[in-house]
């Protein structure tokens, strides 16, 4: 019992961070119908920019008081990112047949991974991220169960941001003009709506949180590298249908159901099958399953009604 | 008609053309300069040179060229000059398996320096030996590459193959012995499921187990992970008293620092492949009392390697040498001295390939890291082996032993 408190709260923090980048994947294909593949690197690159941030200006520095400023960095850089990739890649192709833009965004993802890899100092390899003061550091004992420091940051994260991200959509003018124009883009325009401001700001959502998680990965594992955004990108995206792609709630929901199911098939499933290098296999058959039963997700799409 | 006539002039003379250049670029790399003195001989680099193990790879690079530069200025073979031949690997099989295939179809490669790892050593070594080029790493240590499948039986796959590095059959041994010996009986292993890891931990609890200690727990990681909170959470409940890792420092110095920040607070102990200063920087703070097996003495505490430290520092290499700069150096040496005896008459390297070969097996010099001289199966006849420890955020050698 003690061990499956221990994963569930291994899984829910894990679940946490793929959450927070698939919320990004759920808002633009919500709008846009458009699978942004490259959304993944737009992660990639809020961890960089958290990093960039804190070399160039707080080197050295490692009091919590910094951390804002490392958020704030990571969002400025994917935010910056995502707005570029908006306007001179997939808007020019948003009449385009829906394979155009997809593949774009491969081309993308493969583009801002190789820009890391080769112009940042050092990312030729993993880069240790900062270890910062209260985020890191001994463990905390609660009953049966470690909680990392780091942990209550990615679990705190995705509360803050999905609170904040409810209150937008529900309650400020420009959330409403989302909803709309999720449901029909056209009469949207009809009724005043300017579409290309809320594709960008859905964009710019994705990114942000996708840069709060940049940090989180960062201060969970320590290192991060132009990789990362690879294999974090494909579990969101699982994560996103999951949940229900579209469905920002489902995007979370999927988000924490996968990163649980991973830490439980490390822990539970004995054998060959088991163990950490299956824990990828264990999450995608539940995807293939879940899909199998029910298409929509575990949430359906409800904020869109058209997918 | 104008235009057929040029192209009826045309076609021969490109034809002609290409059939001439065809000619030339054939001789050019191995006998054109016959006449004029001096030939090419090119000694080949397969290592990862970018990706996360690239600290090592260009280390290896940088040993070897600087290893080739010497030979050339004290004009080690008369009539001969060598050249670096660099191919990167990603320390991926199937792409170290196309840098062979690269090197083969030069003439002009008399031996290749490399693998870093050992898997994709495996796809190396049958392309080469169809080449009859010698290989020589300085790295890998899964003793299957030189002894065959069956420990039992043991048989050379391949006579081309060579290294300057001892086995995990010897360091997963010497690690358990050093555990022992510090009064740990209970570990946990992990490994990432290469040749390398699963070879070094295999190596490891069979001799961990004969000295009376118990693996409370054995667990594997996936070759991308980056999170490792699940596996640790397994672990920690058997409470061992140390983890011994198989794999390499891209995931073990995160592992070191997750499992200490989940507190469990135990050293991690390795083999060669964490001995990397990347380590320590991945690990962090936490990582002091970390344990690494090295083959070899340190380079730094022989005359020898501190002469080869100075000479390297002196090139100006961008990359420090790593772990593997002194066995890459050596290596480049043993293929050097072995042309010595075969490149000696030969009128091109193509025809030196098989004496080169069997010179190599011959070879016998004191190099930087100990004396270089290989066994039957191609592996070095030296067994001397260092345990280093994490102090202070560097690796500090903290005993050097000949394995029994």
């Amino acid at each position: 019992m003690d061990q499956f408190l221990q994963q569930l709260l291994n899984g829910i923090t894990l679940g946490s961070l793929y959450a927070l980048i698939a919320v990004g994947y759920t808002v633009v294909y919500g709008i846009v119908q458009l699978i942004n593949f490259a959304h993944g690197e737009v992660f990639m690159i809020g961890a960089f920019g958290s990093l960039a941030t804190w070399t160039i200006f707080f080197k050295g520095q490692l009091g919590l008081w910094v951390l804002p400023f490392m958020i704030v960095g990571a969002v400025l850089a994917a935010v910056v990112v995502a707005l570029i990739l908006e306007r001179v890649a997939y808007r020019p192709l948003r009449h385009a047949p829906r394979l155009a833009p997809l593949i774009t965004a491969i081309g993308i993802s493969v583009f801002l991974q190789e820009a890391v890899r080769l112009f940042y100092p050092g990312a030729k390899s993993a880069l240790p991220f900062p270890q910062i003061d209260m985020v890191t550091g001994p463990a905390f004992q609660a009953g049966p169960v470690t909680v990392r420091r780091s942990a209550v940051f990615v679990i705190g994260a995705l509360v803050v941001c999905a609170i904040l991200l409810w209150f937008f959509i529900n309650r400020t003018k420009m959330g409403r003009g989302m909803l709309a124009v999720s449901q029909d883009p056209d009469t949207a325009r009809l009724m005043g709506v300017n579409v290309d401001r809320i594709i960008a700001v859905a964009f710019a959502i994705g990114a942000a949180l996708a840069g709060v998680a940049g940090v989180a990965q960062g201060l969970q594992n320590s290192n991060i590298d132009f990789f990362i955004g690879f294999m974090a990108g494909l579990k969101a995206f699982t994560a996103a249908v999951l949940g229900g792609i579209g469905n920002i709630y489902g995007a979370v929901v999927g988000g924490l159901v996968l990163g649980v199911v991973e830490a439980m098939a490390v822990q539970f499933i004995p054998g060959t099958f088991g163990g950490s290098p299956w824990k990828d296999v264990w999450a995608f058959v539940l995807l293939i399953v879940v899909l199998v039963f029910r298409p929509q997700g575990l949430m359906g799409a409800r904020v869109v009604d058209r997918a | 008609m104008q235009q057929r006539s040029i192209v009826r002039l045309g076609v021969p003379l490109a034809v002609a053309a290409l059939a001439l250049s065809a000619c030339g670029s054939r001789d050019a790399g191995t006998t054109s300069t016959a006449g004029s003195g001096t030939k090419t001989v090119k000694i080949g680099v397969i290592a990862p040179l970018s990706g996360g193990l690239s600290a090592l790879g260009l280390g290896i690079k940088n040993s070897v060229d600087l290893a080739i530069k010497q030979a050339n200025e004290t004009n080690a073979v008369p009539g001969w000059k060598f050249e670096l031949a660099a191919q990167d690997d990603e320390a991926k099989a199937e792409v170290g398996k196309n840098a062979a295939t690269k090197l083969s179809s030069d003439d002009a490669v008399l031996g290749v320096v490399g693998t870093l790892n050992s898997s994709v050593a495996q796809q190396t070594m049958p392309v080469l030996a169809a080449a009859n080029i010698a290989q020589v790493s300085p790295a890998n240590t899964n003793p299957t590459l030189t002894q065959g499948a069956d420990a039992a039986a043991k048989k050379r796959p391949y006579t081309n193959y060579f290294r300057t590095c001892t086995t995990d059959a010897v360091q997963g041994p010497f690690a358990a012995q050093y555990l022992l010996g510090a009064g740990i009986k209970s570990v946990a292993t992990i490994h990432d499921k290469k040749t390398y890891g699963q070879g070094l931990v295999d190596a490891f609890t069979v001799e961990f187990k004969k000295g009376g200690g118990t693996v409370v727990a054995a667990e594997t990681i996936g070759e991308n992970d980056k999170d490792f909170s699940a596996v640790i959470s397994k672990i920690k409940p058997n409470s061992p008293a140390a983890i011994y890792y198989g794999g390499e420092y891209p995931q073990a110095g995160p592992l070191s620092q997750q499992m200490k920040s989940q507190g469990l607070s135990v050293p991690l102990m390795g083999g060669d492949g964490i001995y990397d200063p990347k380590y320590v920087e991945l690990a962090g703070a936490t990582a002091n009392g970390d344990l690494s097996t090295s083959v070899g003495a340190p380079t730094e505490s022989t005359e020898a390697g501190r002469k080869f430290l100075d000479q390297y520092k002196a090139a100006g290499f961008a990359e420090p040498a790593a772990a593997y700069g002194g066995y890459a150096y050596d290596a480049a040496k043993a293929i050097i001295e072995a042309a010595k005896t075969a490149l000696k008459d030969a009128k091109d390297v193509k025809s030196a390939r098989a004496a080169e070969l069997t010179a190599l097996g011959k070879v016998s010099f004191d190099g930087v890291t100990g004396k270089v001289a290989f066994d039957e199966f191609g592996d070095t006849t030296s067994k001397i082996l260092t345990v280093y420890k994490v102090d202070g955020g560097k690796w500090i050698a903290s005993k050097t032993d000949t394995f029994k």
